[in-house]
Order: C-alpha cells, then sequence, then structure tokens
C-alpha cells in the first residue's frame, strides 16, 4: 500500500474536519452546555486522530489524543468550558492545520511537537482525572461488561445453533476455541487492530462467533477485548503463537471447547438464537469484515472527489465545442436546409445545457470561504478587547471553483479592516449613544450574471473631510477641483495605491490598508470594489465578481472594420442619439438618457481607429455599460448580435493591455476582443 | 572538436538571412488573419488564433527597424516558444533548417551596424552567407517586464 496516494485525500478530509472543529468549537463557546455540538467535536477530533495515526503521523495523532482527552472530560462535564479551554483547544486546532500545511507542503508532519499546547492540555486532563471516582468509564454499555474469566465457564453465550455447529465440528475431527484477546490500551486504532486479528483468524479458521459482535468491533464500540469462537483444524499453540506477533495485543487466552464441556452448556434463549443466527448468515455472507465496511461506505457517500485540473480539461472541451456550434451556426445558407437548421439547434441546446452543467460542477457554495471568518473576528475581538458580532448570510452562493480560491483573501482584508478600524472600543461606542457590541454583516448574493459580497459594519464610517484634506496635502488635487469632486469620488482616492500607504489616512480611518490591493484583485477577476461610508455610522464594501470567468453571454459590435464583444452582463441599455444629442460638459461629450445625464466614450478614439466625420443627422449607436451605479455611453459603429463567447487569455506576453480584457474565437475562426468595461469606464 | 552543434531554422527579412535555434520554435505557419490589438507597441502586429490558442504576433521588420512590405504567398509567421510564452514573427520567408557549429557564430560587435545589437546573439558564416542568429528572448523582454 503506497501511503502517497493517500496522501492529498487525507489532507483533504484533515482540512474538513479542522474547519468543521473550528466551527462547532465557536458554537460551544457560546453555547457551553450544548451537549450535540461537544459530541460532534469529539467525534470529528476522534476520527482525525485515528486518519493521522494511518498515515503514521504520530505527532499530530498525539496532539488530538490529548486534545481528546479535554474534550471527554467536557463531555463528562469533568472539565468546565471556559475561555482558557477553549483558547487552548484553538491553539490545538491551529497546530494541527500547521501539521497539515506541512504534509501538503513537504509530505512530512514536521518536528514540531507544541510542547506547550500538550503540557497545558495534559493538566486539564490530570484535573479531570483526579476528580473521576470509578476507574475507567465504559465506553457502551453492551461492549464494556468484561467477560467472567473463571477457568471453567464460557464467556460466550452460545445457542444451540452454536452447539450444532461445533458437534458437527467435533465429527470432522476439527478444534473449537473461544479466544479472548485484550488490546494495549495506548492503541490508537483498536478497529484496525482488530482488522487485522479477524483477518489472521480468518485464514486459519471459520469464525463462529464473537463479542462485541464483529460490526461493533469495526465501529470501535468495544473496550480493549473482545473474544471470538472459532472452528479450526489448527491447534491452541498455533493462535497463540500467531496472535502474539501482532503488535498491540496485551494478552492472548485460548480455551479449547471439547465435546464433554458442551454437555453441560447452558443454551441462550430462543430470540437470541434467531439474532445470532443472522448475525452468523450475514457475516458468512460477507466473509471478511472489510467488505462489510466498504458497503457501509457506499451508502454513506454520494459524492466524489475530482481533480480541478480534470475539470478544467472538460470544460476545455466544452469551451471548443461551442466555439464548433458558432461555426455551425455560421454556415452561409446556401449549405442549409431545414433539417440542417434543426439539428444544429438541437445542437445548441445540447451544448448550453452541457455548458450550464459542467459550470455547475465547478461551483462552489461560498461558505467555504466564509468559513474561516468566524473564528479570525473572535481572534481580533479577543485581541483588541472589542466586543463584534459578525453575521454571515448567504453562504451557499455558489462561485466558480476558480473565483473561490482568489476570493478569500480580499475578503479577509476588507473585513479585517472592518474589525480592526471600523468597529470602536464598548466604551467609544456606549459614548456615542450605540450598543457596546459592534456588528459586521457580511452578505453574498447572486445579482444576475454576477454574484455580490458585502461587508458592512456599524462602526466609525469614513471621515470625508480629513480625506480631503489629505488629498490636498499630497497634491493629487488642487484646492480648486477637489471642491467638485462628489464624495463617492473622494472615498475612490483611497483605492489608489500611492494613497493608501500613508500612515495618516491610517490613523483617521483605518481605511487605505491594502485597499489597493484588495482593489487589484477583485479586477483581475474581472470584478469591482465600491465603497461606502456615512462618518460615524458605519462603512460598506461591496465586492462585485462574474460567476464564471469562462464563457459569458456578449454583444458583439463594430468599431470601424474591428469586431468587438461586450459582455452582457454590463450591458444596461442600447439606443440611437445624433451628433445634436451630444453636449460637452467640462471638456467631456455627455449626452441624455432620460433624465441623466451619463458621459459618451467613443470607442475610436480609445482604440485608436479612425473614425469618419459625424455627420449632422447620422445615427450614432449608443451602448450604455454599467459599472456599479454609473453608467456609460459608449459609440459603437453598428450591432453583430449576441452570442455565447469563450473567453481567452491574451497571454502573457499580452496580458497587461489597456481596456481590453481577453479574446475570443468567432464562428470564422477570426479572433475577436472583448473589451474591459471596468477600465473604459 | 568538441565544439556543439545545433539546428537552426533560417529565414530571409529582405534579402538578409536570419535565424533561430529550431529548438524555441514550435511551428512555421502560413499567413493567418491577424486581429489588431489596440494600446500595444506598434511591432505588435495583433494576435492569431492557432487551433484554439490566442498567440501575439510579432512584425519583425517593424521590430528590427526595417519599412514593412506586402505580404505575400512566401510571408511565414514563426511561432517561437520561449520560457513557456509564446508569440509569433513574421517573416518574409522561411528557406530552411541547417546545422551550425557554435564555433561559426562570431559575436556581433563590429560586424553589423543597421539593427539594435540587443537582439543579435551572433553572426554565423555559412559558405559566403552571413546568418544574423536572433535572440527571441530578447525581442520580448520589454514586454514581460510590463
Amino acid at each position: 500500500m503506497k501511503i502517497n496516494q493517500y496522501l492529498d485525500i487525507f489532507v483533504e478530509e484533515s482540512k474538513e474536519h479542522l474547519q468543521e472543529l473550528n466551527t462547532s468549537l465557536l458554537i460551544l463557546e457560546k453555547d457551553p452546555a450544548n451537549t450535540s455540538v461537544l459530541n460532534e467535536i469529539f467525534r470529528v477530533a476522534h476520527t482525525l486522530k485515528g486518519m493521522a495515526g494511518i498515515m503514521g503521523f504520530n505527532l499530530m495523532a498525539t496532539l488530538t489524543h490529548h486534545m481528546e482527552d479535554v474534550l471527554d472530560g467536557l463531555r463528562k462535564g469533568q472539565v468546565k468550558v471556559t475561555t482558557e479551554v477553549v483558547d487552548v483547544l484553538f491553539q490545538c486546532l491551529d497546530a494541527l492545520e500547521d501539521y497539515v500545511e506541512n504534509i501538503m507542503q513537504t509530505n512530512s508532519e514536521g518536528e514540531k511537537e507544541y510542547k506547550e499546547i500538550t503540557e497545558f492540555l495534559e493538566q486539564i486532563s490530570n484535573i479531570r482525572k483526579s476528580t473521576e471516582v470509578s476507574g475507567k468509564p465504559q465506553i457502551s454499555k453492551a461492549a464494556g461488561q468484561k467477560p467472567n474469566i473463571d477457568g471453567e465457564g464460557f464467556r460466550l453465550n452460545y445457542n444451540i445453533y452454536d452447539k450444532n455447529v461445533m458437534e458437527k465440528a467435533f465429527e470432522e475431527s476439527l478444534n473449537a476455541f473461544e479466544i479472548y484477546i485484550e488490546l494495549d490500551k495506548r492503541c490508537l486504532l483498536k478497529a484496525a487492530r482488530a482488522f487485522i486479528i479477524f483477518q489472521i483468524l480468518e485464514t486459519h479458521s471459520e469464525i463462529m462467533k464473537s463479542f462485541p459482535v464483529v460490526e461493533d468491533i469495526e465501529d470501535e464500540k468495544f473496550d480493549y477485548y473482545f473474544t471470538v469462537m472459532i472452528i479450526s483444524k489448527e491447534s491452541a499453540e498455533f493462535f497463540i503463537k500467531e496472535l502474539n506477533s501482532v503488535s498491540e495485543v496485551r494478552d492472548v487466552q485460548v480455551k479449547q471447547i471439547t465435546e464433554e464441556s458442551i454437555k453441560g452448556m447452558v443454551l441462550s434463549s430462543d430470540d437470541d438464537t434467531n439474532q445470532s443466527k443472522e448475525n452468523n448468515i450475514k457475516h458468512k455472507a460477507n466473509k471478511t469484515p472489510k467488505t462489510d465496511a466498504t458497503e457501509k461506505k457506499k451508502i454513506s457517500s454520494k459524492t466524489v472527489r475530482v481533480e480541478i485540473d480534470r475539470l478544467d480539461v472538460l470544460m476545455n472541451l466544452v469551451s471548443e465545442l461551442i466555439i464548433i456550434k458558432t461555426r455551425l451556426d455560421d454556415i452561409t445558407t446556401d449549405y442549409r436546409s431545414k433539417d440542417y437548421d434543426q439539428t444544429v439547434e438541437n445542437l445548441e441546446r445540447v451544448t448550453t445545457s452541457m455548458h450550464d452543467a459542467v459550470m455547475k460542477v465547478r461551483m462552489v457554495p461560498i461558505e467555504s470561504v466564509f468559513n474561516r471568518f468566524p473564528r479570525m473576528v473572535r481572534d481580533i475581538s479577543k485581541e483588541l478587547n472589542k466586543e463584534i458580532n459578525l453575521n454571515m448570510s448567504g453562504e451557499d452562493t455558489e462561485l466558480d471553483r476558480t473565483v473561490i480560491d482568489e476570493i478569500g483573501d480580499p475578503l479577509i482584508h476588507i473585513i479585517r479592516n472592518s474589525a480592526d478600524h471600523g468597529i470602536e472600543t464598548p466604551e467609544e461606542r456606549i459614548s456615542k449613544g450605540k450598543e457596546p457590541t459592534g456588528n459586521i454583516w457580511l452578505r453574498a448574493f447572486h445579482d444576475g450574471n454576477n454574484v455580490v459580497i458585502e461587508v458592512e459594519d456599524d462602526g466609525k464610517g469614513i471621515d470625508i473631510n480629513r480625506v480631503r484634506k489629505k488629498i490636498l496635502d499630497s497634491g493629487f488635487e488642487s484646492e480648486e477641483s477637489i471642491n467638485g469632486l462628489s464624495n463617492e469620488e473622494i472615498i475612490q482616492y483611497l483605492f489608489e495605491p500611492s494613497f493608501s500607504t500613508s500612515d495618516k489616512i491610517t490613523d483617521i480611518s483605518g481605511r487605505g490598508v491594502g485597499l489597493d490591493v484588495v482593489k487589484t484583485k477583485i479586477e483581475a477577476l474581472g470584478g469591482n470594489v465600491e465603497l461606502i461610508s456615512n462618518y460615524d455610522r458605519g462603512s460598506r464594501t461591496i465586492v462585485r465578481i462574474p460567476l464564471t470567468l469562462a464563457i459569458i453571454q456578449a454583444l458583439l459590435v463594430m468599431v470601424g472594420d474591428e469586431k468587438y464583444a461586450i459582455p452582457l452582463s454590463s450591458i444596461f441599455e442600447i439606443y440611437n442619439i445624433t451628433p445634436k444629442d451630444i453636449q460637452f460638459v467640462r471638456n467631456q461629450e455627455v449626452t441624455l438618457l432620460r433624465d441623466t445625464v451619463i458621459p459618451i466614450i467613443r470607442l475610436h478614439n480609445i482604440l485608436d481607429i479612425e473614425a469618419e466625420e459625424d455627420m449632422e443627422n447620422k445615427q450614432l449607436t449608443c451602448v450604455v455599460v454599467r459599472k456599479g451605479d454609473k453608467l456609460s455611453g459608449l459609440i459603437v459603429d453598428s450591432l453583430i448580435g449576441q452570442q455565447e463567447i469563450v473567453i481567452k487569455s491574451l497571454g502573457k506576453l499580452l496580458a497587461g493591455v489597456r481596456f481590453i480584457a481577453g479574446a475570443t474565437i468567432l464562428g470564422d475562426g477570426n479572433v475577436a476582443l472583448i473589451l474591459d468595461i471596468n477600465s473604459i469606464v | 572538436m568538441g565544439t556543439e552543434k545545433k539546428q537552426y531554422v533560417i529565414f530571409r527579412i529582405g534579402n538578409d538571412e536570419y535565424g533561430t535555434d529550431i529548438n524555441k520554435v514550435t511551428i512555421i505557419e502560413r499567413l493567418l488573419t491577424i486581429t489588431r490589438v489596440p494600446k500595444t507597441p506598434p511591432y505588435i502586429k495583433g494576435v492569431i488564433n492557432l487551433r484554439g490558442d490566442i498567440i501575439p504576433v510579432m512584425e519583425l521588420r517593424t521590430r528590427l527597424d526595417i519599412p514593412e512590405i506586402e505580404k505575400d504567398d512566401d510571408t511565414r509567421i514563426i511561432i517561437i516558444d520561449v520560457n513557456k510564452i509564446s508569440y509569433g514573427i513574421i517573416v518574409d520567408s522561411v528557406s530552411e533548417v541547417i546545422e551550425i557549429d557554435e564555433a561559426q557564430i562570431e559575436s556581433p560587435s563590429g560586424i553589423i551596424n543597421d539593427i539594435s545589437m540587443d537582439y543579435v546573439n551572433g553572426v554565423a558564416k555559412c559558405g559566403t552567407n552571413l546568418i544574423t542568429i536572433l535572440n527571441v528572448e530578447k525581442l520580448i523582454s520589454e514586454l514581460v517586464t510590463i
């Protein structure tokens, strides 16, 4: 068995378990009496310990083992859920995360032992041990009772069926044994050991009965010992030798059952007979406990883990298919018949559904990003002595996997800003007449082809006047021009890289630290960030990102003799204007869209394409695009139509080109560029 | 003895012969439709669709400060792949692949004056012909650092 092959799965699952532990622990901290959560934590920690043990990560296993001790104490009420205990448990999780991270990078868990944590854990669990009155608690009633060990009697209860089997065996001159096996108390994976033992026994004998029953042993529902009855042609000595060779076995007692001894056997009741018959039959049918276990697994797992690379391949193939479909669509009408049209239509339906299906497969609920925030906010509020409530909604909003991976860091930044600089201390809040506990709202929801993530806080917000002053002082704007700027435009300055590095701004607003980084990252994802703030009332950061990065609906337009694609999601409306409708406001061409004044952008100019002179009555096509709440009119020569396009990157060489978000391949095999509305507007 | 022989793709710009290491050439294509990309240096002609991949294409004449000429049947695009970046260069024609001994290549200084030395690795003498060996990494170095 190659361990490596399981490493990836181990890392993935460990991460999931740790996340689960984090979440549960937060709930427990708030609600110490919640036993179901506590049980859940215990269960997950136990699984984690088992997994680490199997993979041979001993440090990890030891740490979880100590952790489990404490958790067990909590479960029994011998240790109280105090902040101290929760803190150290959180530290454990961090340490475990470090191990996993190490394993992921270097395939080994490293050598760090986290002595302080284990010592502290031991301390806690020692307290509880001293309060423990009666020895080791019994794990479960059925499995816990120790069988009587006097020489004559039987450890197991036999029924008439078992007796018949034994008599048959004696007729065939086979031996029957009752074997008592005790495992080492330090054994971490009792079930695995038991499995090995059962395997040995099965190769040399037929297992007729076991106590606890096989299913319980597989589920680790037994203390440290179990008893089996087997029929075999081997001798008692043989089994003593074989079983003692298994590691972590403390004691093996083999007792031969003779014809004499079963004569006086007390048989158990009929009910039991039926049941154990069932057990026996079931066991025989399954032959080994292993198959039994896999069967159970099959039922429980309805998901398949797939490498993201494979999905990417699939996605690329679907993209190719869509390009070919578009090509078929473009074939000149000469060759087309009704049949052809129908077939292409069908093909289109299939490819569209296929695209949807593949996209869905790649979709991940944003929960996986949101999960880490409660913990983060908790840590920050502890550190800063603030009281912060994190309210999350829309965790089930789904996003493309590629976006999920990228969105985490910017969000951390924004939330940290809110918690660190936005929310005031309880005293400050009270003096302002606010509730002492600050609130941060984290919301995610769909909005058309976009996903919107909002981070809102009811903290101190941004002092616009001081930002204005700062802009003046830094010489970004003149006294005159700054008065013409709206508050929104002023706030935009906080996203400027050169602006945010200033310490002063950090002091007055708390914003600006790394906001440019946030902006760059979000824009790289094809999204945008907006910041709205009310001084002393709080601020709201709105992140808008496209649902998918690969295939979009777009409008193809002609500018000069070049074709460009505009993402449909950013188009607000299209209408015709004449040169008369265009006016100048401060050297900027504007037009009136119903009651709103919108700026006009001539694509010819920004794309360096020669344009004809505007004739007096020439009809101009104006494509109104939206960026956040801002509208702008793009002047194009003509519209070609709406089309599903596959976004391709321009490659490393041209990645930084202004105004262009990427390229797509048209039905005729030519390339059309996709306009980057965010940078044009 | 002891010197390494390498294969070079030989192509023409006007009357001059140029060469580039064959290991850096992915494929040689006939002229494809080129889509202009705005806001790029003048020597970037645009992008092409190379079997589903978008590849930028450079007008080598412009890059080497040689006036552009009309494209014809001989015009070729050589697709270069350096450090996982693919790009094409437009040349007047591609003639052959030849083996050149490292020892045949001389340092460019003093031999050529009319093109920027930066893009030249050296000049190889093959019989009576002089072949300018292009440095295909340098050709795009300005873009990569952007």
